[in-house]
């Protein structure tokens, strides 16, 4: 295995759900590698199909509505895209695990705290008793839980919700997982909670090598925290680039109308009125024909009926849209 | 009750008119557990000594972390919940001791708009009919009048006439919001408090909203209360902030007064708590709150924030400190940072 080759690599992912008004695809096409030792985002508004692709690459997609295709997902060189469920079972909590927005109800309230942190060390290595609660007092020193030994023997209720949250990452971390998903980790929790929980996880990272896909609706998340960042929109990826790269040189409408329209608390207010996006997000069983986000963009242009391509706009960036197509015509005044 | 005496702003020597709602010295305190095995019964102070002036045609921020107060005196304010004690003068009528009557037609001006305003209504009401409640209950009119305004407020708040005859269920987020902005104002209130009425809402709707709310102030001469824990969109929304911490204010100021020089050391570290869309900046060491928030049925001797509090001292664990006037600022603080 060569390090310089992402812990994962997704190609071609595809979930359709099937409903009464026919089949509805919530994912197309995605594709997207994680870095090793990275953090890479991704970052879209409800129904982007941000938490699907998560979701999807844990086998968690209920079935049998669901259905998840992909022509492959490489983890550590492993292909898991065709393993059965209980094939996924045994790499779901020790290869990957998954941090959710609400710990309270990944918790089970009647169960001790050190229980089910420690859990996957039951499931996956057979561990004791008494050696899981040694691992599990570890791992609560590590994510900075005070006075650990004697949170062991409480019940999630007896925790705040930054502690509970700072619990499910050692549940998540206690098998040293290869890759780490964390859904909205941070969304339930104070601003204060939040900071302390944003250098928790960044801090795994420098120290233990964590690879982590953050899943947000923030910006300002995905500039304090990813490498990389993959901006989805409508079930596909509209815009892919190194973090600096998204920031100063946002390629797709979407992504920039996104950046124009997120409130600022660092700067002061330009305006009355705030850049907005006009309409909404399309209804996935209802797609306009061409690009997605034709219907709300401020540049749209005749090729836009037709769908587009991610294109490269420069290394390692790319941008599902037609304005970075050879020959486009551009608006006036646009500099490619 | 220490901690809590303000001088009204009379500094600015403004006539009466122009504040349109005032609390002095509001608390609201609650009862919780008790009973036979549960021991006695425990005091939760939600609002503290709270004492604010709210002027014509602003919008105020009230910021500040779950567990604050910050919803509760949100609706102390309008009497939805009775306050334990204080007064609430809204132009110039003394709310707290109105008898029933009279604050039911005062309701009329006194509204407010939810997060999810849809959670309370029924799902089987027509928009049409959900516009038209409050109006009848408040006897707007004729059937044929009602309808008119029902539509006028559809209108207004950028949606589509037919729609009068959807259900809850057919809307999106957004949509949602603007119907429960139209809904409060069928009875054309002047004061209205939102509580975190854009919190749940995507960012591209969200401005969509915002910009919503600002034209509908300058339209319809309104005055905001807006409730959030979003210092983001407080800075670009809020023409003056009050931060709220365990029940109390610790700090009041215009939004861009408070933003560039913060004077309370909870101000300045919510805001340096704020994630910024900015990697560059990234790297920068910034100040991060310690610990957590103390449980409001426990709370700390002298200033509620101490134990949180970097820059406290020996005074700080000993005596509360008041929210006082500094060069046409508020803050309590022993030790207030630059301003």
């Amino acid at each position: 295995m060569n390090v310089n080759d992402p812990i994962l690599s997704v190609r071609g992912l595809r979930t359709e759900f099937s409903g009464d008004r026919g089949d509805v695809r919530v994912l197309d096409d995605v594709a997207f590698d994680v870095g090793r030792g990275k953090i890479v985002g991704l970052v879209g508004e409800s129904g982007s199909g941000k938490s699907m692709t998560a979701l999807s690459l844990m086998g968690l997609v209920p079935r049998p509505q669901g259905s998840v295709s992909a022509s492959s997902i490489l983890l550590d060189g492993q292909d898991i895209s065709k393993l059965d469920p209980a094939a996924m079972r045994r790499i779901r909590g020790r290869d990957i695990a998954m941090v959710f927005q609400e710990p309270m109800t990944s918790l089970n309230p009647v169960r001790k705290v050190w229980e089910q942190v420690g859990e996957p060390l039951a499931i996956h290595q057979g561990l004791g008793r008494k050696a899981i609660r040694k691992r599990v007092l570890d791992m609560f020193e590590l994510v900075g839980i005070p006075e650990p030994r004697t949170r062991l023997d409480a019940y999630p209720h007896q925790l705040s919700g930054g502690l509970r949250q700072r619990a499910m990452i050692a549940m998540g971390l206690i098998c040293e997982p290869k890759l780490l998903i964390a859904d909205e980790p941070t969304t339930a929790l104070d601003v204060t909670t939040q900071a302390q929980i944003l250098a928790l996880m960044r801090d795994l990272r420098d120290r233990v090598g964590t690879s982590i896909i953050m899943i947000t609706h923030d910006l300002g998340i995905i500039a304090e925290m990813c490498d990389e960042v993959n901006v989805m929109y409508a079930g596909q990826m509209v815009e892919q680039a190194d973090v600096f790269d998204l920031f100063e040189r946002p390629s797709h409408p979407y992504t920039r109308g996104l950046l124009a329209s997120i409130p600022r608390a660092t700067v002061a207010r330009a305006a009355r009125r705030m850049p907005s996006i006009p309409g909404m997000v399309p209804n996935l069983a209802r797609l306009p024909p061409g690009c997605r986000f034709a219907p709300r963009c401020g540049e749209v242009m005749a090729q836009c009926h037709r769908p587009p391509d991610l294109l490269s706009v420069g290394d390692g960036h790319a941008a599902r849209c037609w304005l970075h197509a050879a020959g486009a015509v551009l608006p006036e005044g646009e500099m490619r | 009750m220490t901690g809590s005496a303000l001088q009204p702003e009379t500094g600015t020597a403004a006539p009466d008119d122009r504040i349109v709602l005032s609390t002095r010295d509001l608390t609201k305190h609650y009862r919780v557990g008790g009973g036979m095995f549960a021991g006695p019964p425990r005091v939760v102070r939600a609002v503290d000594g709270v004492t604010l002036d709210i002027r014509a045609r602003e919008t105020f921020a009230l910021v500040g972390e779950s567990g604050c107060g910050k919803t509760t005196l949100g609706r102390v304010m309008l009497r939805l919940q009775e306050p334990t004690s204080g007064t609430i003068r809204y132009r110039g009528t003394e709310l707290t001791s109105l008898g029933e009557g009279p604050m039911r037609a005062l309701r009329k001006n006194l509204q407010i708009v939810f997060q999810d305003p849809f959670a309370s209504l029924n799902p089987r009401m027509r928009i049409g009919e959900i516009l038209a409640e409050p109006l009848r209950s408040h006897g707007y009119g004729t059937p044929g009048e009602i309808r008119d305004r029902c539509t006028e407020l559809l209108e207004m708040v950028g949606l589509r006439r037919q729609y009068l005859r959807n259900y809850p269920h057919q809307f999106s987020g957004g949509q949602r919001q603007r119907i429960g902005i139209a809904r409060a104002l069928a009875n054309k209130p002047d004061f209205v408090v939102c509580d975190e009425s854009v919190s749940a809402l995507d960012v591209s709707i969200q401005a969509q909203v915002l910009n919503l709310l600002s034209d509908l102030q300058d339209q319809l001469k309104l005055t905001y209360f807006f409730i959030t824990h979003d210092l983001a969109v407080v800075r670009q929304f809020a023409d003056r902030v009050g931060v709220m911490f365990l029940g109390r204010l610790v700090e009041v100021g215009t939004t861009e007064e408070l933003f560039a020089r913060p004077l309370h050391p909870y101000t300045m570290l919510l805001m340096s708590a704020v994630p910024r869309p900015d990697p560059r900046r990234r790297g920068e060491d910034r100040p991060m709150v310690q610990g957590e928030i103390p449980s409001p049925m426990n709370l700390p001797k002298g200033c509620r924030f101490h134990t949180r509090c970097p820059f406290a001292r020996d005074i700080c664990r000993v005596e509360d400190p008041a929210l006082q006037t500094l060069g046409g600022r508020s803050v309590a603080c022993h030790f207030p940072l630059d301003g």
